[in-house]
């Protein structure tokens, strides 16, 4: 636990209670869990207070968990230059639910929210510009999501007949190859059948105490 | 005076446009010769580089590190290798972390040299860019010899770096710093009173300290706006806590701030080569953990622990513990920086790789506004883009 980063962590909750929904402390580095609706209100505390002075939005990205009813989580990374600190700030949303933009607190956020939307399909509200980044004009899909294939869906060639590049479904010769590497023997719990027998009573209407 | 309609007129730059450093794209609004938006499009180099790495195990994701910035491709690793040995809990010897600031600053000099001369050729000189792809190929030879590949080198891995430094070679890199030196000095007299030179760069595409922080810029970018932010001071890692050198600053925000940065940091670059060759230790080169670092060959020979320990490397790979972690490191472009989120197994769930260059392309249109489309082009130069990185 570093101190610095506690007490900071401490500090925003106690400044925005209604907004913060926890903070934790790994690997020497601080998260602040906040709810979607609340995320402008957090970032623009984060940015101005002269405790926190995060003024440099230095990566935001989107991370994908696909078993949650939330399934994305949305991640910020701030970097404040004066303090010399980092910090973490989640929220959560699923497929349907937008997220505010951050364009209005930090400018950098326009292409990295672009990018989330493009790879995880992850809406933001109020975007100035939200298109597409990353993949092809007209794509369809949101790549990054863990129920998308790694080899997509459609692969192009250039049609020496029709003189242009063409779009066709993805024709794998062999497919691709995920090797399992769970061992078995590691699954399996340290008891071995029959060893039950080794701590049962033997003789169970037997009444207690008598030898 | 008869009344003339304007119409502002959209011009194609790019994708193939030797100024565009690479595949981009610029879509131009142009009123005469003065640009009113700029709008880039990239993504024409996208390889799905994160996508990929979720499918690999930890170390086979190394060289997808080579091939985002290939112009310095180590340090790209060097996030990496510093990110998983966080998640990890673990820490490189002091030999390996002297031999990955040595080649971490071989990278930078090879970024900036390429940078420095074609930004000089995208505004119409020649000669520094014939030198300096001269010292390019020299330092190539460094990496070749040391990881057997001058692009992708997959030579710093969690844990360490790949084998140690083969006889012979700090020397010559000692003394290659001498002659490196020297074509720094030639290129700086060549451009930095150039007359032409200064009329294409000074004052073109300023931005001021606020700006910087609020695009998230890093690197020579934000300390040529004033400030001087460098992780290798700030939040040092591996050995640079014991290296001595400066950190060059720029007062305007200009293109030609920007150079005279990226010249300053070429020559503490140097330096820290020099140190780090002179302190460095003896002693391993990896960690001592066979669950994570695969035993020296000779061993193999003779050790069926040893045997099954290099076959579960090589196929199944280590597991990481669970967790996640933002690790950034001073690439020569500015803050390089990985958020690897692991879920136990061995592969990473989630890579999200922080191109510094992708952010300083998104300012490319308020720092082009208003000016001439010849500055474009200085503009980008001076903000070393590389598409591999911009585009993963």
């Amino acid at each position: 636990m570093n101190p610095v980063l506690a007490d900071l962590g401490s500090h925003v909750e106690a400044a925005l209670p209604d907004h913060v929904t926890g903070t934790e402390q790994a690997l020497g580095e601080l998260v602040v869990h906040v709810r979607a609706s609340s995320l402008l209100r957090v970032l623009t505390f984060l940015r101005d207070d002269s405790q926190c002075l995060f003024k440099c939005l230095v990566d935001l990205c989107g991370v994908d968990y696909p078993e949650r009813p939330q399934r994305f989580e949305v991640v910020y990374n701030l970097l404040s230059l004066d303090h010399n600190l980092r910090i973490r700030v989640k929220a959560t949303t699923d497929e349907a639910t937008p997220v505010p933009s951050a364009v209005s607190v930090f400018s950098a956020a326009g292409w990295w929210e672009r990018e989330a939307w493009d790879l995880y399909g992850i809406f933001f509200s109020d975007h100035p510009d939200l298109r597409r980044i990353l993949t092809d004009y007209g794509f369809e899909g949101h790549p990054l999501r863990k129920d998308f294939p790694m080899t997509g869906y459609v692969e192009v060639r250039y049609d020496d007949s029709e003189k242009r590049v063409v779009y066709e479904p993805v024709k794998l010769v062999q497919e691709f190859r995920r090797f399992d590497f769970e061992s078995p023997w590691e699954a399996m719990t340290p008891e071995l059948p029959g060893d039950e027998k080794a701590t049962r009573d033997a003789f169970p209407d037997r009444p207690v105490g008598s030898a | 005076m008869t009344d003339v309609e304007l119409k502002s007129f959209a011009m194609n730059f790019g994708p193939q446009h030797p100024a565009a450093h690479g595949v981009l794209r610029l879509v131009l609004e142009m009123d005469g010769e003065v640009v009113e938006r700029a709008d880039p499009h990239i993504g024409l180099l996208h390889r799905g580089t994160e996508k990929l790495i979720e499918y690999k195990t930890y170390l086979q994701a190394v060289p997808y590190f080579d091939r985002l910035d290939y112009v310095a491709p180590m340090s790209q690793e060097h996030a990496f290798a510093l990110a998983v040995e966080k998640l990890l809990g673990i820490q490189a010897p002091p030999r390996a972390q002297y031999i990955r600031v040595l080649f971490a600053e071989i990278s930078r000099v090879l970024n900036h040299l390429l940078n420095v001369t074609t930004m000089a050729l995208d505004v119409g000189a020649l000669t520094p860019f014939l030198w300096g792809f001269e010292e390019r190929e020299e330092m190539m030879e460094f990496y070749e010899r040391v990881s057997g590949a001058r692009l992708h080198a997959a030579y710093f891995r969690p844990g360490g770096v790949t084998s140690d430094m083969p006889a012979g070679l700090a020397e010559d890199i000692h003394a290659y710093c001498d002659r490196v030196s020297k074509v720094i000095d030639d290129l700086d007299n060549l451009l930095t009173d150039n007359r032409i030179f200064k009329q294409r760069t000074v004052d073109i595409g300023i931005v001021t300290g606020e700006q910087a922080c609020d695009w998230g810029f890093s690197g020579p970018m934000i300390r040529g706006s004033g400030y001087a932010w460098d992780l290798r001071k700030a939040q040092p890692y591996d050995a640079y806590a014991d290296m001595d050198f400066d950190i060059p600053v720029g007062r305007h925000g200009d293109c030609y701030d920007r150079y005279l940065v990226r010249v300053e940091e070429m020559r503490q670059s140097v330096r820290i080569m020099r140190q780090a060759i002179e302190k460095m230790p003896s002693g391993p080169v990896k960690v001592d953990d066979r669950k994570i670092a695969p035993p020296p060959r000779a061993q193999m020979k003779r050790s069926m622990e040893a045997l099954i320990h290099h076959f579960k490397l090589y196929t199944e790979g280590y597991h990481v513990p669970a967790g996640e972690t933002y690790t950034a490191v001073e690439a020569p472009k500015g803050e390089f920086g990985v958020f690897l989120v692991s879920d136990g197994s061995n592969k990473p769930y989630r890579c999200k790789i922080r191109a510094p260059g992708f952010a300083f392309l998104q300012a490319l249109d308020f720092m082009s506004k208003g000016h001439m489309l010849a500055d474009v082009v200085s503009i980008i130069g001076s903000m070393d883009i590389v598409f591999g990185e911009v585009d993963r």
